[in-house]
Protein backbone atom coordinates (compact mmCIF):
# COMPACT_ATOMS: atom_id res chain seq x y z
CA UNK A 1 0.00 0.00 0.00
CA UNK A 2 2.96 2.15 1.08
CA UNK A 3 4.43 1.84 -2.45
CA UNK A 4 1.60 3.19 -4.24
CA UNK A 5 1.67 6.42 -2.24
CA UNK A 6 4.94 7.03 -2.13
CA UNK A 7 5.04 9.30 -5.20
CA UNK A 8 8.91 9.87 -4.59
CA UNK A 9 9.19 6.33 -6.65
CA UNK A 10 7.95 7.80 -9.24
CA UNK A 11 9.68 11.41 -9.61
CA UNK A 12 11.67 12.72 -12.72
CA UNK A 13 15.08 11.60 -12.22
CA UNK A 14 18.20 12.40 -14.48
CA UNK A 15 18.21 8.82 -15.50
CA UNK A 16 14.60 10.08 -17.16
CA UNK A 17 15.73 13.36 -18.32
CA UNK A 18 18.77 11.22 -20.14
CA UNK A 19 16.66 8.90 -21.63
CA UNK A 20 14.66 11.07 -23.06
CA UNK A 21 17.49 12.75 -24.65
CA UNK A 22 18.62 10.06 -26.67
CA UNK A 23 15.33 8.97 -27.38
CA UNK A 24 15.12 12.65 -29.44
CA UNK A 25 18.56 11.80 -30.35
CA UNK A 26 17.73 8.64 -32.05
CA UNK A 27 14.84 9.85 -33.23
CA UNK A 28 15.72 13.00 -34.98
CA UNK A 29 18.77 11.47 -36.76
CA UNK A 30 16.60 8.28 -38.48
CA UNK A 31 14.03 10.89 -39.47
CA UNK A 32 17.06 12.75 -41.33
CA UNK A 33 18.25 9.68 -42.95
CA UNK A 34 14.86 8.64 -43.94
CA UNK A 35 13.95 12.39 -45.68
CA UNK A 36 18.08 12.19 -47.44
CA UNK A 37 17.08 8.79 -48.74
CA UNK A 38 13.31 10.03 -50.04
CA UNK A 39 15.53 13.79 -51.07
CA UNK A 40 18.13 11.66 -53.45
CA UNK A 41 15.20 10.15 -55.16
CA UNK A 42 13.26 13.64 -55.68
CA UNK A 43 16.58 15.67 -57.06
CA UNK A 44 17.32 12.52 -59.64
CA UNK A 45 14.24 12.51 -60.79
CA UNK A 46 13.59 16.60 -60.60
CA UNK A 47 16.96 17.22 -62.28
CA UNK A 48 16.22 14.41 -65.10
CA UNK A 49 12.55 16.45 -66.11
CA UNK A 50 14.06 20.02 -65.55
CA UNK A 51 16.76 18.68 -68.33
CA UNK A 52 14.99 16.68 -70.27
CA UNK A 53 11.26 17.93 -70.69
CA UNK A 54 12.79 20.47 -72.90
CA UNK A 55 13.84 18.08 -76.00
CA UNK A 56 11.18 15.48 -75.37
CA UNK A 57 8.69 15.60 -77.76
CA UNK A 58 6.46 13.24 -79.90
CA UNK A 59 9.01 13.55 -82.84
CA UNK A 60 11.55 12.64 -80.57
CA UNK A 61 9.90 9.50 -79.33
CA UNK A 62 8.77 8.33 -83.13
CA UNK A 63 12.35 8.93 -85.06
CA UNK A 64 14.86 6.88 -84.82
CA UNK A 65 18.38 8.20 -83.82
CA UNK A 66 20.07 10.50 -86.53
CA UNK A 67 23.16 9.35 -88.23
CA UNK A 68 26.02 10.38 -87.08
CA UNK A 69 27.20 14.13 -87.66
CA UNK A 70 23.71 15.05 -88.11
CA UNK A 71 21.20 16.34 -85.70
CA UNK A 72 17.20 15.80 -84.69
CA UNK A 73 16.78 12.56 -84.69
CA UNK A 74 15.11 10.87 -81.66
CA UNK A 75 14.98 7.52 -79.90
CA UNK A 76 12.36 4.99 -81.67
CA UNK A 77 14.92 2.69 -82.65
CA UNK A 78 15.98 2.71 -78.96
CA UNK A 79 12.75 2.02 -77.50
CA UNK A 80 12.04 -1.05 -79.93
CA UNK A 81 15.44 -2.08 -79.33
CA UNK A 82 15.07 -2.25 -75.44
CA UNK A 83 11.31 -3.52 -75.56
CA UNK A 84 12.64 -6.31 -77.98
CA UNK A 85 15.60 -7.19 -75.43
CA UNK A 86 13.64 -6.58 -71.94
CA UNK A 87 11.02 -9.20 -73.85
CA UNK A 88 13.15 -11.68 -75.05
CA UNK A 89 15.30 -11.76 -71.58
CA UNK A 90 11.62 -11.78 -69.31
CA UNK A 91 10.64 -14.49 -71.43
CA UNK A 92 13.54 -16.77 -70.63
CA UNK A 93 14.34 -15.45 -67.14
CA UNK A 94 10.22 -15.46 -65.89
CA UNK A 95 9.67 -19.00 -66.47
CA UNK A 96 12.79 -20.35 -65.01
CA UNK A 97 12.74 -17.96 -62.06
CA UNK A 98 9.32 -18.95 -61.27
CA UNK A 99 10.30 -23.00 -61.87
CA UNK A 100 13.40 -22.49 -59.84
CA UNK A 101 11.19 -21.23 -56.90
CA UNK A 102 8.20 -23.35 -57.16
CA UNK A 103 10.50 -26.06 -56.80
CA UNK A 104 12.88 -24.98 -53.79
CA UNK A 105 9.74 -23.93 -51.74
CA UNK A 106 7.27 -26.70 -52.70
CA UNK A 107 9.10 -29.72 -53.50
CA UNK A 108 12.49 -29.50 -52.41
CA UNK A 109 13.58 -31.27 -49.38
CA UNK A 110 15.64 -28.61 -46.84
CA UNK A 111 18.94 -29.63 -47.92
CA UNK A 112 18.45 -28.81 -51.27
CA UNK A 113 16.50 -25.32 -51.19
CA UNK A 114 18.95 -24.23 -48.80
CA UNK A 115 22.01 -24.02 -51.11
CA UNK A 116 20.18 -22.86 -53.73
CA UNK A 117 18.79 -20.04 -51.96
CA UNK A 118 22.24 -19.26 -51.70
CA UNK A 119 23.22 -19.90 -54.79
CA UNK A 120 20.82 -17.36 -56.13
CA UNK A 121 21.78 -14.54 -53.47
CA UNK A 122 25.58 -15.02 -54.93
CA UNK A 123 24.21 -14.83 -58.18
CA UNK A 124 22.07 -11.67 -57.24
CA UNK A 125 25.38 -10.03 -56.09
CA UNK A 126 27.78 -10.77 -59.23
CA UNK A 127 28.45 -7.41 -61.12
CA UNK A 128 26.20 -7.32 -64.22
CA UNK A 129 30.17 -6.41 -66.60
CA UNK A 130 30.93 -10.10 -65.62
CA UNK A 131 28.27 -11.28 -66.64
CA UNK A 132 28.48 -9.27 -69.36
CA UNK A 133 32.06 -10.85 -70.38
CA UNK A 134 30.71 -14.33 -69.39
CA UNK A 135 28.34 -13.52 -72.18
CA UNK A 136 30.83 -12.05 -74.84
CA UNK A 137 32.98 -15.46 -74.02
CA UNK A 138 29.88 -17.57 -74.39
CA UNK A 139 28.24 -15.95 -77.52
CA UNK A 140 29.86 -12.57 -79.26
CA UNK A 141 33.38 -14.40 -79.87
CA UNK A 142 31.61 -17.66 -81.07
CA UNK A 143 28.97 -15.56 -83.27
CA UNK A 144 31.26 -13.06 -84.52
CA UNK A 145 29.04 -10.30 -83.68
CA UNK A 146 27.13 -8.41 -80.92
CA UNK A 147 23.78 -9.00 -81.28
CA UNK A 148 20.27 -8.42 -79.40
CA UNK A 149 20.37 -12.08 -78.05
CA UNK A 150 23.63 -12.16 -76.67
CA UNK A 151 22.22 -8.71 -74.25
CA UNK A 152 18.95 -10.86 -73.46
CA UNK A 153 20.45 -13.58 -72.25
CA UNK A 154 22.94 -11.46 -69.94
CA UNK A 155 19.78 -9.52 -68.91
CA UNK A 156 17.46 -13.04 -68.02
CA UNK A 157 20.88 -14.28 -66.21
CA UNK A 158 20.32 -10.81 -64.41
CA UNK A 159 16.68 -10.89 -64.08
CA UNK A 160 16.88 -14.93 -63.03
CA UNK A 161 17.47 -14.84 -59.22
CA UNK A 162 15.32 -11.27 -58.44
CA UNK A 163 12.99 -13.23 -60.07
CA UNK A 164 13.07 -16.49 -58.19
CA UNK A 165 13.81 -14.84 -54.99
CA UNK A 166 11.34 -12.58 -54.52
CA UNK A 167 9.06 -15.55 -55.99
CA UNK A 168 10.30 -17.56 -53.07
CA UNK A 169 9.18 -15.22 -50.56
CA UNK A 170 5.70 -14.89 -52.34
CA UNK A 171 4.63 -18.36 -52.06
CA UNK A 172 6.14 -19.39 -48.52
CA UNK A 173 3.34 -16.48 -47.69
CA UNK A 174 0.58 -18.67 -48.71
CA UNK A 175 -0.72 -19.76 -45.41
CA UNK A 176 -0.09 -23.75 -44.61
CA UNK A 177 -3.92 -23.88 -43.81
CA UNK A 178 -4.75 -23.50 -47.02
CA UNK A 179 -2.23 -26.54 -48.42
CA UNK A 180 -3.22 -28.43 -45.73
CA UNK A 181 -6.81 -27.91 -46.32
CA UNK A 182 -6.30 -29.50 -50.02
CA UNK A 183 -4.01 -32.00 -48.84
CA UNK A 184 -7.12 -33.46 -46.24
CA UNK A 185 -9.63 -33.50 -49.44
CA UNK A 186 -7.17 -35.77 -51.27
CA UNK A 187 -5.40 -33.51 -53.35
CA UNK A 188 -2.40 -34.57 -55.10
CA UNK A 189 0.57 -32.15 -54.12
CA UNK A 190 1.72 -30.70 -57.59
CA UNK A 191 -2.08 -29.92 -58.04
CA UNK A 192 -2.50 -27.98 -55.09
CA UNK A 193 0.38 -26.25 -56.38
CA UNK A 194 -0.59 -25.15 -59.33
CA UNK A 195 -4.15 -24.73 -58.40
CA UNK A 196 -3.79 -23.14 -54.86
CA UNK A 197 -0.56 -22.18 -54.18
CA UNK A 198 0.27 -20.64 -57.27
CA UNK A 199 -3.39 -18.57 -58.11
CA UNK A 200 -3.15 -17.53 -54.28
CA UNK A 201 0.19 -16.33 -54.58
CA UNK A 202 -0.16 -14.88 -58.40
CA UNK A 203 -0.27 -11.14 -57.08
CA UNK A 204 2.87 -11.04 -55.54
CA UNK A 205 4.95 -13.23 -58.20
CA UNK A 206 4.12 -10.65 -61.16
CA UNK A 207 5.28 -8.10 -58.69
CA UNK A 208 8.26 -9.60 -58.59
CA UNK A 209 8.62 -10.47 -61.97
CA UNK A 210 8.12 -6.66 -62.87
CA UNK A 211 10.66 -5.49 -60.14
CA UNK A 212 13.13 -7.62 -62.25
CA UNK A 213 11.97 -6.36 -65.64
CA UNK A 214 12.26 -2.61 -64.61
CA UNK A 215 15.72 -3.60 -62.60
CA UNK A 216 17.06 -4.49 -65.93
CA UNK A 217 15.68 -2.08 -68.25
CA UNK A 218 18.12 0.40 -67.31
CA UNK A 219 21.01 -2.12 -67.18
CA UNK A 220 24.01 -0.73 -69.30
CA UNK A 221 27.21 -2.62 -68.44
CA UNK A 222 26.59 -5.78 -70.52
CA UNK A 223 24.98 -3.76 -73.17
CA UNK A 224 27.70 -2.06 -73.74
CA UNK A 225 29.65 -5.36 -74.19
CA UNK A 226 27.09 -7.80 -75.71
CA UNK A 227 25.17 -4.79 -78.27
CA UNK A 228 26.46 -1.35 -78.41
CA UNK A 229 27.30 -1.55 -81.93
CA UNK A 230 24.24 -1.46 -84.58
CA UNK A 231 23.46 -0.33 -87.87
CA UNK A 232 21.02 2.19 -87.70
CA UNK A 233 18.67 0.48 -90.47
CA UNK A 234 17.93 -2.36 -88.05
CA UNK A 235 15.34 -2.14 -85.81
CA UNK A 236 13.96 -4.96 -85.08
CA UNK A 237 16.43 -8.09 -85.86
CA UNK A 238 17.92 -9.26 -82.29
CA UNK A 239 20.53 -11.61 -84.16
CA UNK A 240 22.27 -8.54 -85.17
CA UNK A 241 23.24 -4.85 -82.72
CA UNK A 242 20.01 -3.68 -81.75
CA UNK A 243 19.56 0.28 -80.50
CA UNK A 244 18.80 0.90 -77.30
CA UNK A 245 17.77 3.47 -74.61
CA UNK A 246 20.41 2.71 -71.82
CA UNK A 247 23.40 2.99 -74.71
CA UNK A 248 21.77 6.01 -76.39
CA UNK A 249 22.15 7.67 -72.96
CA UNK A 250 25.37 6.29 -72.61
CA UNK A 251 26.70 7.61 -76.54
CA UNK A 252 24.78 10.87 -76.46
CA UNK A 253 26.48 11.79 -73.18
CA UNK A 254 29.75 11.06 -74.60
CA UNK A 255 29.10 13.37 -77.28
CA UNK A 256 30.68 16.64 -77.32
CA UNK A 257 27.45 18.50 -78.59
CA UNK A 258 24.89 19.78 -76.07
CA UNK A 259 22.11 19.15 -78.31
CA UNK A 260 22.95 15.35 -77.63
CA UNK A 261 23.09 16.24 -73.63
CA UNK A 262 19.82 17.14 -73.63
CA UNK A 263 18.52 13.97 -75.82
CA UNK A 264 20.42 12.14 -73.54
CA UNK A 265 18.46 13.26 -70.58
CA UNK A 266 15.41 13.34 -72.22
CA UNK A 267 16.13 9.50 -73.02
CA UNK A 268 16.91 9.48 -69.57
CA UNK A 269 13.61 10.79 -68.13
CA UNK A 270 11.84 8.01 -70.48
CA UNK A 271 13.70 5.15 -68.46
CA UNK A 272 13.49 6.65 -64.95
CA UNK A 273 9.21 7.20 -65.87
CA UNK A 274 8.91 3.46 -67.04
CA UNK A 275 11.03 2.28 -64.35
CA UNK A 276 8.67 3.96 -61.83
CA UNK A 277 5.75 3.24 -63.49
CA UNK A 278 6.78 -0.56 -63.22
CA UNK A 279 7.49 0.17 -59.93
CA UNK A 280 4.18 1.30 -59.05
CA UNK A 281 2.03 -1.38 -61.00
CA UNK A 282 4.32 -4.09 -59.10
CA UNK A 283 2.99 -2.41 -55.59
CA UNK A 284 -0.54 -2.70 -56.45
CA UNK A 285 -0.26 -5.82 -56.99
CA UNK A 286 1.54 -6.73 -54.12
CA UNK A 287 -0.51 -5.16 -51.87
CA UNK A 288 -3.95 -6.77 -53.61
CA UNK A 289 -2.07 -10.02 -53.41
CA UNK A 290 -1.06 -9.72 -49.81
CA UNK A 291 -4.79 -8.93 -49.18
CA UNK A 292 -5.62 -12.19 -50.10
CA UNK A 293 -3.26 -14.72 -48.24
CA UNK A 294 -3.80 -12.31 -45.12
CA UNK A 295 -7.80 -12.48 -45.72
CA UNK B 1 0.32 -51.10 -22.05
CA UNK B 2 -0.62 -48.78 -19.61
CA UNK B 3 -3.59 -50.40 -16.77
CA UNK B 4 -5.38 -46.94 -17.81
CA UNK B 5 -5.37 -48.04 -21.52
CA UNK B 6 -6.19 -51.31 -20.89
CA UNK B 7 -9.14 -50.26 -18.47
CA UNK B 8 -10.35 -47.57 -21.31
CA UNK B 9 -9.89 -50.77 -24.16
CA UNK B 10 -12.63 -52.47 -21.90
CA UNK B 11 -14.67 -49.50 -21.41
CA UNK B 12 -14.64 -48.73 -25.31
CA UNK B 13 -16.03 -52.49 -25.79
CA UNK B 14 -18.04 -52.41 -23.07
CA UNK B 15 -20.25 -49.26 -23.46
CA UNK B 16 -20.50 -48.80 -27.14
CA UNK B 17 -21.09 -52.28 -28.60
CA UNK B 18 -23.28 -51.99 -31.47
CA UNK B 19 -27.12 -51.26 -30.68
CA UNK B 20 -27.01 -50.20 -27.57
CA UNK B 21 -25.83 -46.84 -27.44
CA UNK B 22 -28.27 -44.33 -28.64
CA UNK B 23 -30.52 -47.03 -30.72
CA UNK B 24 -33.02 -44.39 -31.76
CA UNK B 25 -29.95 -43.53 -34.24
CA UNK B 26 -30.34 -45.42 -37.45
CA UNK B 27 -26.74 -47.91 -37.48
CA UNK B 28 -25.02 -47.38 -40.75
CA UNK B 29 -22.83 -50.14 -41.56
CA UNK B 30 -19.91 -48.29 -42.96
CA UNK B 31 -17.67 -45.45 -41.00
CA UNK B 32 -16.83 -47.34 -38.38
CA UNK B 33 -13.26 -46.58 -37.19
CA UNK B 34 -11.33 -48.81 -34.62
CA UNK B 35 -7.74 -47.54 -33.55
CA UNK B 36 -5.18 -50.40 -32.61
CA UNK B 37 -2.13 -49.92 -30.87
CA UNK B 38 -2.04 -46.18 -32.11
CA UNK B 39 1.43 -44.35 -31.26
CA UNK B 40 2.24 -40.72 -32.92
CA UNK B 41 5.86 -38.90 -32.28
CA UNK B 42 7.14 -35.45 -33.07
CA UNK B 43 11.11 -35.98 -33.43
CA UNK B 44 11.26 -37.94 -30.20
CA UNK B 45 8.26 -36.47 -28.44
CA UNK B 46 6.14 -39.35 -27.73
CA UNK B 47 2.83 -37.95 -28.54
CA UNK B 48 0.40 -40.39 -28.39
CA UNK B 49 1.02 -43.27 -26.52
CA UNK B 50 -0.55 -46.30 -27.18
CA UNK B 51 -4.24 -45.49 -27.30
CA UNK B 52 -7.16 -48.28 -28.86
CA UNK B 53 -10.58 -46.77 -29.40
CA UNK B 54 -13.15 -47.31 -31.41
CA UNK B 55 -15.78 -44.67 -33.12
CA UNK B 56 -18.67 -46.00 -34.19
CA UNK B 57 -20.70 -45.26 -37.26
CA UNK B 58 -24.22 -43.06 -36.43
CA UNK B 59 -22.55 -41.51 -33.94
CA UNK B 60 -20.57 -38.11 -32.90
CA UNK B 61 -17.31 -38.83 -30.68
CA UNK B 62 -15.84 -36.08 -28.42
CA UNK B 63 -12.01 -35.64 -27.88
CA UNK B 64 -11.35 -33.71 -24.80
CA UNK B 65 -8.31 -32.76 -22.84
CA UNK B 66 -6.10 -30.22 -21.82
CA UNK B 67 -3.80 -28.47 -24.28
CA UNK B 68 -0.78 -30.73 -25.76
CA UNK B 69 -2.70 -33.84 -24.51
CA UNK B 70 -2.37 -35.14 -28.07
CA UNK B 71 -5.95 -35.37 -29.26
CA UNK B 72 -5.47 -33.16 -32.12
CA UNK B 73 -2.39 -35.40 -32.92
CA UNK B 74 -4.23 -38.51 -32.77
CA UNK B 75 -6.97 -37.36 -34.41
CA UNK B 76 -4.42 -36.36 -37.70
CA UNK B 77 -3.48 -40.42 -37.78
CA UNK B 78 -6.53 -41.51 -38.97
CA UNK B 79 -6.39 -39.67 -42.22
CA UNK B 80 -2.75 -39.57 -41.99
CA UNK B 81 -2.15 -35.92 -41.83
CA UNK B 82 0.08 -36.10 -39.05
CA UNK B 83 3.05 -37.31 -40.64
CA UNK B 84 3.08 -34.65 -43.58
CA UNK B 85 4.82 -32.94 -40.42
CA UNK B 86 8.06 -33.06 -40.84
CA UNK B 87 9.62 -35.26 -38.40
CA UNK B 88 6.49 -36.55 -37.48
CA UNK B 89 5.77 -40.43 -37.37
CA UNK B 90 3.00 -42.83 -36.83
CA UNK B 91 2.89 -46.20 -35.82
CA UNK B 92 0.12 -48.85 -34.87
CA UNK B 93 -4.05 -49.62 -36.98
CA UNK B 94 -6.07 -47.09 -37.93
CA UNK B 95 -9.01 -50.02 -39.52
CA UNK B 96 -11.87 -47.99 -41.44
CA UNK B 97 -14.36 -50.34 -41.73
CA UNK B 98 -12.02 -53.42 -41.31
CA UNK B 99 -9.35 -51.98 -43.28
CA UNK B 100 -6.15 -51.34 -42.12
CA UNK B 101 -5.71 -47.15 -43.57
CA UNK B 102 -1.73 -47.82 -42.21
CA UNK B 103 -1.38 -50.97 -44.19
CA UNK B 104 1.96 -50.30 -46.76
CA UNK B 105 -0.89 -51.25 -49.79
CA UNK B 106 -2.93 -48.19 -48.76
CA UNK B 107 -2.47 -44.76 -50.79
CA UNK B 108 -2.06 -41.95 -48.34
CA UNK B 109 -4.20 -39.10 -50.76
CA UNK B 110 -6.97 -42.28 -50.93
CA UNK B 111 -7.53 -42.46 -47.71
CA UNK B 112 -8.37 -38.59 -47.32
CA UNK B 113 -10.95 -38.94 -49.66
CA UNK B 114 -12.78 -40.99 -46.88
CA UNK B 115 -11.81 -39.50 -44.11
CA UNK B 116 -12.63 -35.68 -44.28
CA UNK B 117 -11.40 -32.92 -42.30
CA UNK B 118 -12.24 -29.68 -41.05
CA UNK B 119 -9.60 -27.81 -39.13
CA UNK B 120 -9.58 -24.99 -36.38
CA UNK B 121 -9.52 -21.86 -38.48
CA UNK B 122 -11.81 -21.94 -41.68
CA UNK B 123 -9.46 -21.87 -44.64
CA UNK B 124 -11.89 -21.76 -48.07
CA UNK B 125 -9.46 -21.32 -50.62
CA UNK B 126 -9.09 -17.48 -51.55
CA UNK B 127 -8.74 -17.70 -54.92
CA UNK B 128 -12.14 -19.64 -55.43
CA UNK B 129 -15.89 -19.04 -55.76
CA UNK B 130 -18.08 -20.42 -53.42
CA UNK B 131 -19.02 -23.23 -55.50
CA UNK B 132 -15.76 -23.82 -56.91
CA UNK B 133 -14.39 -24.33 -52.94
CA UNK B 134 -16.82 -26.88 -52.07
CA UNK B 135 -16.26 -28.83 -55.67
CA UNK B 136 -12.86 -28.60 -55.39
CA UNK B 137 -11.99 -31.73 -53.96
CA UNK B 138 -14.50 -33.14 -56.74
CA UNK B 139 -12.33 -31.29 -59.58
CA UNK B 140 -8.82 -31.33 -58.21
CA UNK B 141 -8.90 -35.40 -57.88
CA UNK B 142 -9.82 -38.31 -60.09
CA UNK B 143 -12.63 -39.30 -57.70
CA UNK B 144 -15.32 -36.90 -59.19
CA UNK B 145 -16.50 -37.12 -62.13
CA UNK B 146 -19.89 -36.33 -63.74
CA UNK B 147 -22.02 -34.00 -61.79
CA UNK B 148 -19.55 -32.07 -59.65
CA UNK B 149 -21.88 -28.94 -59.65
CA UNK B 150 -24.61 -31.12 -58.33
CA UNK B 151 -22.76 -32.40 -56.09
CA UNK B 152 -21.68 -29.34 -54.45
CA UNK B 153 -25.60 -27.95 -54.20
CA UNK B 154 -26.03 -30.86 -52.24
CA UNK B 155 -23.23 -30.65 -50.22
CA UNK B 156 -23.91 -26.74 -49.38
CA UNK B 157 -27.65 -27.93 -48.47
CA UNK B 158 -26.20 -30.93 -46.20
CA UNK B 159 -24.21 -28.46 -44.24
CA UNK B 160 -26.96 -25.55 -43.85
CA UNK B 161 -25.48 -23.27 -46.38
CA UNK B 162 -27.28 -23.08 -49.43
CA UNK B 163 -30.59 -21.03 -48.55
CA UNK B 164 -27.51 -18.40 -47.32
CA UNK B 165 -25.51 -18.54 -50.25
CA UNK B 166 -27.31 -19.84 -52.99
CA UNK B 167 -27.68 -16.56 -54.70
CA UNK B 168 -24.01 -16.09 -54.48
CA UNK B 169 -22.24 -18.90 -55.60
CA UNK B 170 -19.90 -17.80 -58.12
CA UNK B 171 -18.85 -14.87 -55.07
CA UNK B 172 -15.48 -15.23 -53.52
CA UNK B 173 -15.69 -18.00 -50.76
CA UNK B 174 -13.57 -15.76 -48.87
CA UNK B 175 -16.44 -13.09 -48.69
CA UNK B 176 -18.25 -15.09 -46.33
CA UNK B 177 -18.40 -14.55 -42.79
CA UNK B 178 -16.33 -16.75 -40.56
CA UNK B 179 -19.08 -19.00 -39.19
CA UNK B 180 -20.27 -19.43 -43.12
CA UNK B 181 -16.96 -19.55 -44.10
CA UNK B 182 -16.36 -22.82 -42.01
CA UNK B 183 -19.53 -24.54 -42.89
CA UNK B 184 -18.18 -23.93 -46.68
CA UNK B 185 -15.41 -25.77 -45.00
CA UNK B 186 -17.74 -28.10 -43.90
CA UNK B 187 -19.75 -28.69 -46.98
CA UNK B 188 -15.67 -28.88 -48.95
CA UNK B 189 -15.38 -31.82 -47.42
CA UNK B 190 -18.74 -33.77 -47.31
CA UNK B 191 -18.71 -33.52 -51.26
CA UNK B 192 -15.96 -36.16 -51.88
CA UNK B 193 -18.82 -38.18 -49.23
CA UNK B 194 -16.30 -39.02 -46.78
CA UNK B 195 -17.25 -42.13 -44.19
CA UNK B 196 -15.57 -39.91 -41.49
CA UNK B 197 -15.65 -36.37 -40.75
CA UNK B 198 -12.77 -35.59 -38.40
CA UNK B 199 -13.37 -31.63 -36.71
CA UNK B 200 -10.52 -30.28 -34.85
CA UNK B 201 -11.80 -27.51 -32.41
CA UNK B 202 -13.88 -26.38 -35.37
CA UNK B 203 -15.65 -23.74 -33.35
CA UNK B 204 -12.99 -22.25 -31.55
CA UNK B 205 -12.32 -19.21 -33.98
CA UNK B 206 -16.34 -18.20 -34.38
CA UNK B 207 -18.25 -16.17 -31.70
CA UNK B 208 -20.75 -18.30 -30.01
CA UNK B 209 -24.11 -17.85 -32.30
CA UNK B 210 -21.92 -19.57 -35.11
CA UNK B 211 -20.94 -22.15 -32.67
CA UNK B 212 -23.99 -23.40 -32.46
CA UNK B 213 -25.12 -22.99 -36.06
CA UNK B 214 -21.78 -25.67 -36.57
CA UNK B 215 -23.28 -27.28 -33.40
CA UNK B 216 -27.30 -27.86 -34.73
CA UNK B 217 -25.14 -29.41 -37.90
CA UNK B 218 -23.38 -31.94 -36.10
CA UNK B 219 -26.51 -33.38 -34.92
CA UNK B 220 -27.81 -33.17 -38.59
CA UNK B 221 -24.71 -34.67 -40.10
CA UNK B 222 -24.14 -37.59 -37.77
CA UNK B 223 -26.69 -39.71 -39.29
CA UNK B 224 -24.61 -39.52 -42.77
CA UNK B 225 -20.90 -39.33 -41.65
CA UNK B 226 -19.29 -41.07 -38.56
CA UNK B 227 -17.77 -37.98 -36.50
CA UNK B 228 -14.82 -37.24 -34.45
CA UNK B 229 -14.68 -33.88 -32.78
CA UNK B 230 -12.08 -32.70 -30.71
CA UNK B 231 -12.34 -29.93 -28.82
CA UNK B 232 -11.47 -28.06 -25.74
CA UNK B 233 -14.66 -26.84 -24.50
CA UNK B 234 -16.47 -29.47 -22.04
CA UNK B 235 -20.04 -27.83 -22.48
CA UNK B 236 -19.22 -28.29 -26.03
CA UNK B 237 -18.50 -32.29 -25.77
CA UNK B 238 -21.70 -31.97 -23.88
CA UNK B 239 -23.82 -31.01 -26.38
CA UNK B 240 -22.61 -32.35 -29.35
CA UNK B 241 -21.14 -36.09 -28.51
CA UNK B 242 -22.72 -39.50 -27.96
CA UNK B 243 -19.55 -40.52 -26.43
CA UNK B 244 -16.54 -39.36 -25.05
CA UNK B 245 -13.06 -39.51 -24.91
CA UNK B 246 -10.64 -37.56 -21.96
CA UNK B 247 -6.70 -37.67 -22.74
CA UNK B 248 -4.21 -36.78 -20.87
CA UNK B 249 -0.33 -36.93 -21.85
CA UNK B 250 -0.62 -38.69 -24.81
CA UNK B 251 -2.79 -41.44 -22.95
CA UNK B 252 -6.37 -42.37 -23.57
CA UNK B 253 -8.24 -41.80 -19.73
CA UNK B 254 -11.32 -42.74 -20.26
CA UNK B 255 -14.08 -43.06 -22.76
CA UNK B 256 -17.62 -43.16 -22.26
CA UNK B 257 -21.38 -42.79 -23.20
CA UNK B 258 -20.92 -38.72 -22.76
CA UNK B 259 -23.22 -37.86 -19.96
CA UNK B 260 -21.71 -40.75 -17.65
CA UNK B 261 -18.60 -39.34 -18.15
CA UNK B 262 -19.27 -35.84 -17.17
CA UNK B 263 -21.91 -37.11 -14.63
CA UNK B 264 -20.18 -40.10 -12.92
CA UNK B 265 -16.21 -40.70 -14.44
CA UNK B 266 -14.54 -44.19 -13.82
CA UNK B 267 -11.56 -42.50 -13.06
CA UNK B 268 -10.70 -39.90 -10.79
CA UNK B 269 -8.36 -37.36 -13.17
CA UNK B 270 -11.77 -37.43 -15.49
CA UNK B 271 -13.34 -36.38 -12.45
CA UNK B 272 -11.01 -33.58 -11.63
CA UNK B 273 -10.80 -32.43 -15.34
CA UNK B 274 -14.50 -32.25 -15.98
CA UNK B 275 -15.30 -30.86 -12.28
CA UNK B 276 -12.50 -28.19 -13.67
CA UNK B 277 -9.63 -28.94 -10.74
CA UNK B 278 -7.11 -28.96 -13.24
CA UNK B 279 -6.66 -28.18 -17.32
Amino acid sequence: MSAATDHSLFAHGSGLRRRRRVNRAVELSSTVAALLAVAVLLIVVGSVLLKGLGALSLHFLTTPTALFGETGGGISNAIIGTAIIVAIAAAIAIPIGLLVAIYTTEFAPPRIAHPVRFVLDVLNGVPTIVTGIFVYGLIVVPQGNQSGYAASVALAIVMLPIVARTAQEVLELVPLTLKEAANALGIAHWRTTVRVTIPTAAGGLLTGALLAVARVAGETAPLLLLCSIFAPGNLTDPSQGLASIPIFIFQASESPSPTAHTEAWAAALILIAFVLLLNVVARVFYARSRQRMEG
Amino acid sequence: MSKIAEQARQLSSQQVPAGTARPQVPRRDRGNVELAGLNAWYGANHAVKGIDLGFDAGLVTAIIGPSGCGKSTMVRCINRMHEEIAGARAEGHVRLDGIDLYDPAIDVVAVRRHVGMVFQKPNPFPTMSVLDNVTAGLRLTDAGKGEIEDRGREALVEAGLWEEVSGRLKSPGAGLSGGQQQRLCIARALAVEPEVLLMDEPCSALDPVATLRIEELIGELKKRVTIVIVTHNMQQAARVADTTAFMLGGELVEVGPTERLFTNPDNERTEQYVTGKFG
